[in-house]
C-alpha cells in the first residue's frame, strides 16, 4: 500500500513537473504557485435523478461554475489558479455509489475539493473518503451531525445545516413564540429519529412538551390516520420530519383534515423551497421551518439569484447557494495560499471569519469544523401576499450564528477530535 | 370512539384508490392473463396528466374525471395492439417483463420531463373543508372519495351483469377456456378490455391527485399493495377486487392508527393469512390450469 502511495506520488508529481515545464506560468502567474497536475478540480456529488435532484442536483453544478467565473473575473489576471475544472456525478443517494465515485474524483479525476453530497450516509461515505485521501470535503446537502461529531476529520468541512440547527430553529423559536404543547410525527429512519430527539431536546429546552412522538413507515403516502391521532391530542403544533414527496403527502392532508381552523398549526423539519415551488404556497401557506437562506431576503441575496436564474431559469435554493459560496471560499483560499494543497487550505481556513452572499456572520470553527452562519425561521407566505413567482417565504427572526448551531463543546462531547 | 369513525373513512377513502385500480388489474388478468406490472405507473400517469391538463388548458377536477380516464383508455388500446398483443402466445413472464420495463419507462420519462419534487394540484372548493357532525370532522375529499368510488365500482359492476358485454368479459375472466369453447369470442373484446383497465388505473389516479404528492414514483409503492390486493381477493375475480380494495385500506388505517410500525407488513401478514386458508384468494375460484 505504501509503496503504491510512493509511486503514485511519484507519477503525480512527474506530470506536475512536465506539465508546469509545458505550460509555463499562465497568464499573470508568478509561477510560485503549488499546483498538483497544474489545475484545481471541483467535484459536485450528489443526486441528479432521485427525490434530492431539483433541491440541488444539476443546479447544484451551475451554482459552482458560476462561483468558479466569478473568481475568473475577480481576479483576472492576478488569478494564480492555472485552472479550474469542474466535473460532476450522480450518487443516486447510495452510501455504496458515493463511495466509488468519490474515489474515482480523488484517484483518477484529480478532484481537490468534493462539494454538496446529500444524503448523509452517503454524506458518510465520502467525509471518509476524503480523509483518507487528504482531499477536501466540503458538505452542502446532508444533514447529520456525525459530521462534526463523532466522524468529524480534519479534511471535511459542514456547511450549511444540519440537524441540530434545524431543531434549534424550529423547535425552539416556535415554542418561545408561545406554541408550546407539540406532537412529533417522524419517518421511522435514521433522519427522522435523528430529528425526532434534536426537536425533542430542542422543545423542551425551550420549556415546551412534546406529548406524543409518532413513528411513521418510510416512504408512505398515506398520513390521514397518523395526523388524525396526532390531533386527538389536541395539541399547539404538529412537527413533521418528513421529507420530499413525503412531505408533499403529509401537507396535503393536513390541509384536508382542517386542523389549521381547530388552532394546529404545522411546523417542518426541513423544507427547501423547491418543495413549496412544486405544489404552489396554498396547502403550505403559514407553515413554519428554519431556512439556511432565502433568495430574496435582502439586495445581495436577490443579485444574485438573479444571476442564477438567468442561468437555471428558477430560484436558488439554500443548497445552491451554499454550493456556490463553498466554491467561491475554497478558490480564494487557494487563491491566497497560492497552493491547492488540502493542508494549506485547511489551515487558511480554520477559524475564518467570513461573510458572502450565503454566509453571513460565518465563520470555520476550526475545533469541529462546522461552518457557522446566520439562519433563519420562515413561514410560508399566504396566496394573497405573493407578488412574483418564488416568492414564497417570510423570513420570521434571524438566529445568530453563534445561537444557531451546536456549541462547539457538544460536538467535542459527541466525539470529535481534530486533535491539534 | 370518533376516532375509531374517522380511522374507517380514512381507511375507507384510502380503500378507494386500491378497489378501483385493483379492479383494472384484475379484470387485465382475468381476460388476457397479463399480469400487469405497470398498472402502478398509469395510475400515477392519470394524476399526472390530470395535473398537467389543469396547468396547460385549465383542465378542472370534474373534467379530468371523465377526460383523463379517456386518454388512458387510448394508451391502452395502444399499447395492448402495439406490444402486449405479440406476447400473449408466449409465456407470460414475458408480458411481465414488458410491462414491467415499461412502468420503468414511465417513471422515468415523467421524471425527465417534470422532475421529481411533484406537480400541484387545486381541487373544486365544494370539496375541500370538512365535514362536521357533532364533534366528529370528516374530510369531505376523503368522503367524496369514497362516494365516488364505491359508484365506479357499482357502475362497473352493472356493466358486468347487465350486459352482453360485460357477459362475455366475466365469462372469459371467470371460465376463460370455457367460454372459447363456447364459440364465443373473446379475442374480439381483449383490447378495449385492456384499455378499460387501464383507464380505471388512471381514474384512481385522478382521484388520488388531490391528496397524495403527484410525483414520478407515486406508483411505486401502489402497485406493490395492488398485487396483495388481488391476491387477497383472488386473482381475476372482480367481487374480489373490490371487496379486498376496501379491506386493505382499513387494514392499513388501523394499523396506523394502533400499531404504525406494523402497519405495512400487516396488509402482508392478512395476505399470507388468506393464502393460507384460502389459497385462491377470498374470492377466487379453483383453477384448473
Amino acid at each position: 500500500m505504501t509503496h503504491k502511495k510512493l509511486v503514485a506520488t511519484a507519477v503525480v508529481s512527474a506530470s506536475a513537473l512536465l506539465l508546469s515545464a509545458c505550460g509555463n506560468a499562465g497568464p499573470g502567474g508568478d509561477g510560485e504557485g503549488e499546483f498538483t497536475d497544474g489545475k484545481v478540480v471541483i467535484g459536485v456529488l450528489n443526486d441528479q435523478s432521485g427525490v434530492y435532484k431539483d433541491l440541488s442536483g444539476p443546479n447544484s453544478v451551475i451554482a459552482v461554475e458560476m462561483a468558479v467565473a466569478d473568481y475568473e473575473e475577480e481576479y483576472g489576471d492576478d488569478a494564480v489558479i492555472p485552472e479550474i475544472e469542474v466535473i460532476d456525478a450522480d450518487h443516486q443517494n447510495k452510501p455504496d455509489v458515493a463511495n466509488t465515485k468519490a474515489q474515482e474524483m480523488y484517484e483518477r479525476q484529480g478532484a481537490d475539493i468534493i462539494l454538496d453530497v446529500p444524503t448523509s450516509s452517503a454524506a458518510l461515505a465520502v467525509a471518509d473518503q476524503a480523509n483518507s485521501h487528504k482531499k477536501l470535503h466540503f458538505n452542502i446537502g446532508a444533514a447529520t451531525t456525525e459530521l462534526t461529531g463523532a466522524q468529524c476529520n480534519p479534511y471535511t468541512f459542514h456547511y450549511a445545516y444540519d440537524t441540530y440547527q434545524l431543531a434549534n430553529g424550529t423547535g425552539k423559536t416556535v415554542t418561545e413564540n408561545g406554541d408550546t404543547n407539540w406532537q412529533i410525527i417522524y419517518p421511522d429512519y435514521a433522519f427522522g429519529q435523528d430529528m425526532d430527539k434534536s426537536f425533542t431536546a430542542a422543545i423542551e429546552a425551550a420549556g415546551g412538551t412534546v406529548g406524543g412522538h409518532i413513528a411513521t413507515p418510510f416512504p408512505n403516502d398515506n398520513f390521514a390516520t397518523f395526523l388524525t391521532k396526532a390531533a386527538a391530542e389536541k395539541p399547539d403544533v404538529i412537527g413533521t420530519m418528513q421529507a420530499g414527496g413525503d412531505l408533499i403527502n403529509l401537507v396535503k392532508q393536513y390541509g384536508q383534515a382542517g386542523l389549521a381552523d381547530q388552532g394546529i398549526s404545522l411546523a417542518v423539519g426541513l423544507m427547501f423551497i423547491t418543495d413549496i415551488h412544486s405544489l404552489g404556497v396554498e396547502p403550505f401557506k403559514g407553515v413554519t421551518f428554519t431556512d439556511a437562506w432565502y433568495w430574496d431576503m435582502d439586495d445581495e441575496s436577490r443579485a444574485w439569484a438573479d444571476e442564477f436564474m438567468e442561468e437555471t431559469g428558477g430560484r436558488p435554493s439554500f443548497a445552491h447557494a451554499a454550493n456556490y459560496s463553498a466554491a467561491k471560499q475554497y478558490l480564494e483560499a487557494v487563491q491566497q495560499e497560492g497552493s491547492d494543497d488540502a493542508d494549506t487550505v485547511v489551515g487558511h481556513l480554520e477559524g475564518k471569519e467570513v461573510d458572502d452572499v450565503f454566509l453571513r456572520d460565518g465563520k470555520f470553527r476550526a475545533e469541529d469544523h462546522r461552518v457557522i452562519h446566520d439562519v433563519y425561521l420562515a413561514k410560508v407566505k399566504d396566496a394573497a401576499d405573493v407578488t412574483e413567482e418564488w416568492d414564497y417565504e417570510e423570513i420570521v427572526s434571524t438566529i445568530p450564528a453563534a445561537e444557531a448551531f451546536r456549541p462547539v463543546e457538544d460536538s467535542i462531547a459527541a466525539g470529535c477530535n481534530l486533535g491539534d | 370512539m370518533n376516532s375509531v369513525l374517522q380511522y374507517t373513512i380514512q381507511g375507507l377513502a384510502t380503500g378507494s384508490f386500491y378497489a378501483i385500480a385493483a379492479l383494472g388489474l384484475a379484470i387485465i388478468f382475468g381476460v388476457l392473463g397479463v399480469v400487469n406490472f405497470a398498472h402502478g405507473a398509469c395510475y400515477m400517469l392519470g394524476a399526472v396528466v390530470a395535473a398537467v391538463l389543469l396547468d396547460v388548458i385549465g383542465l378542472n377536477f370534474w373534467a379530468a374525471l371523465i377526460v383523463v380516464p379517456i386518454l388512458l383508455f387510448i394508451f391502452g388500446v395502444i399499447l395492448e395492439r402495439g406490444l402486449v398483443r405479440w406476447l400473449l402466445q408466449l409465456d407470460p413472464l414475458y408480458n411481465f417483463l414488458l410491462t414491467f420495463g415499461l412502468s420503468l419507462f414511465l417513471v422515468d420519462l415523467i421524471k425527465r420531463q417534470y422532475g421529481v419534487s411533484g406537480l400541484p394540484y387545486t381541487i373544486p372548493d365544494v370539496l375541500t373543508g370538512q365535514i362536521i357532525m357533532g364533534s366528529l370532522r370528516l374530510p369531505t375529499y376523503h368522503v367524496f372519495v369514497f362516494v365516488a368510488s364505491l359508484l365506479v365500482c357499482l357502475a362497473v359492476w352493472m356493466l358486468m351483469t347487465r350486459t352482453r358485454l360485460g357477459m362475455i368479459v366475466r365469462a372469459a375472466t371467470e371460465r376463460s377456456e370455457l367460454t372459447r369453447a363456447l364459440g364465443i369470442d373473446v379475442g374480439r373484446w381483449v383490447t378495449p378490455v385492456f384499455g378499460f383497465g387501464i383507464a380505471l388505473a388512471g381514474l384512481a389516479g385522478v382521484l388520488a391527485a388531490p391528496m397524495r404528492a403527484i410525483t414520478a414514483d407515486m406508483g411505486s409503492s401502489f402497485i406493490i399493495i395492488l398485487f396483495a390486493v388481488v391476491v387477497i381477493g383472488g386473482l381475476g375475480s372482480i367481487v374480489g377486487a373490490v371487496v379486498a380494495g376496501f379491506l386493505v385500506g382499513l387494514v392499513e388505517a388501523f394499523g396506523q392508527a394502533y400499531a404504525p410500525t406494523f402497519s405495512q407488513v400487516a396488509i402482508f401478514v392478512l395476505m399470507a393469512l388468506v393464502i393460507l386458508f384460502k389459497p385462491n384468494g377470498l374470492f377466487g375460484r379453483e383453477e384448473s390450469a
